[in-house]
């Protein structure tokens, strides 16, 4: 028996009954075109989400004190001063997954020009910060080492800055302002940032030497954080098992003792904060996927019903040479017709749902080629696994009493 | 002359609840290729399931049966599906064609279920069953668009398309008025002297009349398996029925 003959005789079949055909489709063209719209709404929240982190410097790792018992008594984090010059100097010394380090202090307090002031944050930090954090200059130049190694008064601004300080504009490099009583120079204006993924403003912001700080402001040798980065984007579990490494023999730990840091990487802070949505994407695309059952069973029913309804038919197919695996068959290739077709166009309305949905409502979407091939072999597996039993029924009739059945 | 179905000894037993029901008891006979025969019996006599057994749907309990030299008795399910598929055509009552489907299409059906033909090939034979039941010109007609005889006659050329050995039909005049009935035969008598085989089961007498041998069955065995000398002509018949008035007086 060739296929091609079966396959032809299930065509005829299900197109001789368009409108039932067409109805019990529509289960699995929702249960589809649910599927690859929740997909794409899900994948597309986190692709958002990770390309708002990625704005803060992709491959960036974050060390940071944690608290220590001191004499029996728990510190406060920011209170910790574990991280100073020899732990920078021990990790720029022949690091392999690291290229950058560079350490932060922050603080917060008013900057004037003129008449004008503005509340912001001030951050000591090295050259090599701006290569962390992947945030070229808008304007001037950037501070050197030389300029750390003298503690020089130069900074550079953010646009926030920049724009409040300098409300009526004109040319904001070489113009000097104060912070904590000391003037510092404008040397660079930091090109736009925007928001980051906890909605503060990234461009609020003056960057300095960070011995200026140290020595100038805050006469402290202790760092609130190191940010180094990794070399690229595969290597950032590594780049954070060695930085943890070289820091315990910095810090002189033992085997047995904690670390008095913790270390972070941008992937894990893109994994706690993709987390909320991937468990809702799971959650919708299950809905979805429950009403692709409901197709599928929708499929089943017919496709009994059809078998009752044409047992004469079969008995007429048998007394003419058809076996029972060609009715087998042509029945399974009936149910499989319908559900891959109602695949596909559910395939259709999915994409053009997800479309209108990114169009109308400017949600992120993404539609993920593998969302399409699995809801593909969803339903040619619903097709064969719900048409199966029908098709059984039908191909062990008995060809005298079908064709006797009324 | 050759022989096309050698029974002997058939037997066929039911058994309903603790009774034993002999169907068929001891059938002996043979039909050689270009015969028409009627096989006649009132209900209960076992011409339903001897016809069963001669399209090879049903196994004799006991017995032996030969379709053109192959012995039906030792054959699985499937080999007798293909044995039915390239030996036989069915003819029923009920016409069974299958309904939203042309007429070509439900011609087609035997040659779907056959490896050997192409789809250029399969069209070809259809065409040529068609003329040979005279509807070429209704090829593309839906069952519900043809006439009780008409549908009939397709019916005939679904059993004329596999070229069978032997066509065999189940009071296939049972739906029809007694005009399209004499149609019918005329159009299996035409078949007949091209050298199809034909047996055709009925329990009408005047039907029978039209073939040449007519065995008749009671409780399961041959009362009678005569040589009918008198065939009447179905062209005859139908040329001495009124002519249809075509303006009925109200």
């Amino acid at each position: 028996m060739k296929i091609s003959n079966l396959l032809s005789i299930a065509w005829r079949s299900i197109s001789r009954n368009k409108l039932r055909t067409a109805l019990t489709m529509l289960g699995i063209i929702i249960g589809v075109a649910a599927v690859i719209a929740m997909i794409a709404i899900g994948k597309g929240s986190q692709q958002s989400i990770e390309s708002q982190i990625a704005t803060m410097g992709s491959n960036m790792i974050m060390v940071r004190p944690t608290s220590n018992l001191e004499g029996g008594a728990r510190m406060d984090n920011s209170s910790v001063q574990s991280l100073d010059e020899v732990d920078i100097v021990a990790l720029k010394k022949n690091p392999h997954y690291i290229n950058a380090v560079s350490p932060v202090i922050a603080m917060k307090g008013q900057v004037i020009y003129g008449s004008y002031n503005w509340s912001t944050t001030m951050q000591g930090v090295s050259p090599d910060f701006l290569l962390i954090r992947s945030w070229p200059l808008q304007q001037g130049i950037a501070f050197t080492d030389k300029d750390v190694k003298t503690a020089s008064k130069v900074c550079l601004v953010g646009l926030t800055v920049a724009a409040n300080l300098f409300p009526d504009g004109g040319n904001v490099v070489g113009k000097s302002i104060r912070f904590k009583k000391i003037p510092f120079k404008i040397i660079g204006i930091l090109s736009k940032k925007g928001e980051n993924s906890f909605g503060q403003d990234q461009d609020d912001m003056i960057l300095t030497p960070i011995t200026t700080v140290q020595k100038r402001i805050l006469a402290t040798t202790y760092y609130q954080s190191i940010y180094a980065a990794a070399i690229d984007a595969k290597s950032s579990d590594s780049a954070s098992a060695e930085v943890e490494k070289i820091l315990r023999k910095t810090h002189h730990l033992k085997e047995n003792e904690d670390n008095d840091f913790t270390v972070r990487t941008q992937t894990e802070l893109v994994n706690m904060l993709t987390s909320t949505s991937s468990i809702l994407t799971i959650l919708l695309t299950v809905i979805a996927g429950i009403s692709l059952v409901v197709g599928g069973i929708g499929i089943m029913n017919i496709m009994y019903v059809s078998v009752t309804e044409r047992t004469k038919e079969i008995g007429l197919r048998m007394a003419i040479g058809a076996r029972g695996l060609d009715i087998l068959i042509q029945f399974l290739i009936e149910a499989v017709l319908i559900s891959i077709t109602g695949g596909l166009i559910g395939v259709i309305i999915g994409i053009s749902a997800t479309k209108a949905v990114s169009y109308f409502m400017n949600w992120p979407t993404l539609i993920s080629i593998s969302s399409i091939y699995l809801s593909f072999l969803v339903c040619f597996i619903t097709g064969v696994f719900f048409g199966y039993y029908p098709a059984l029924k039908a191909s062990r009739l008995d060809p005298i009493q079908a064709l006797r059945y009324e | 002359m050759n022989i096309i179905v050698e029974i002997k000894n058939l037997k066929r037993v039911f058994t309903v609840g603790n009774e034993i029901v002999k169907a068929l008891d001891d059938l002996s006979f043979t039909i050689n290729s270009g015969e028409f025969i009627t096989i006649m019996g009132s209900s209960g006599s076992g011409k339903t399931t001897l016809l069963n057994i001669l399209g090879c749907l049903e196994e004799p309990t006991q017995g032996t049966y030969l379709l053109d030299g192959t012995n039906v008795s030792s054959l699985s399910k499937n080999e007798l599906a293909a044995l039915r598929n390239s030996k036989l055509g069915f003819v029923f009552q009920s016409y069974n064609l299958l309904s939203r489907t042309s007429a070509i299409e439900n011609v087609e059906l035997p040659l779907l279920y056959n490896n050997k033909f192409s789809a250029s090939q399969r069209k070809q034979k259809c065409i040529q069953a068609l003329e040979a039941v005279k509807l070429s010109d209704r090829a593309h007609h839906l069952p519900s668009q043809l006439s009780g005889g008409q549908q009939q006659r397709v019916a005939i050329a679904r059993a004329l398309v596999n070229d069978p050995v032997m066509i065999l039909a189940d009071e296939a005049t049972g739906n029809l008025d007694s005009r399209t009935s004499y149609e019918i035969m005329l159009l299996l008598q035409d078949l007949n002297s091209q050298g199809k085989t034909i047996v055709f089961v009925t329990h009408e007498p005047d039907i029978a009349t039209f073939s040449k041998r007519t065995i008749t069955l009671k409780d399961g065995k041959i009362i009678k398996d005569i040589v009918n000398t008198n065939v009447s002509s179905a062209k005859e018949v139908l040329a001495k029925l009124p002519p249809i008035n075509e303006e009925l007086p109200l």
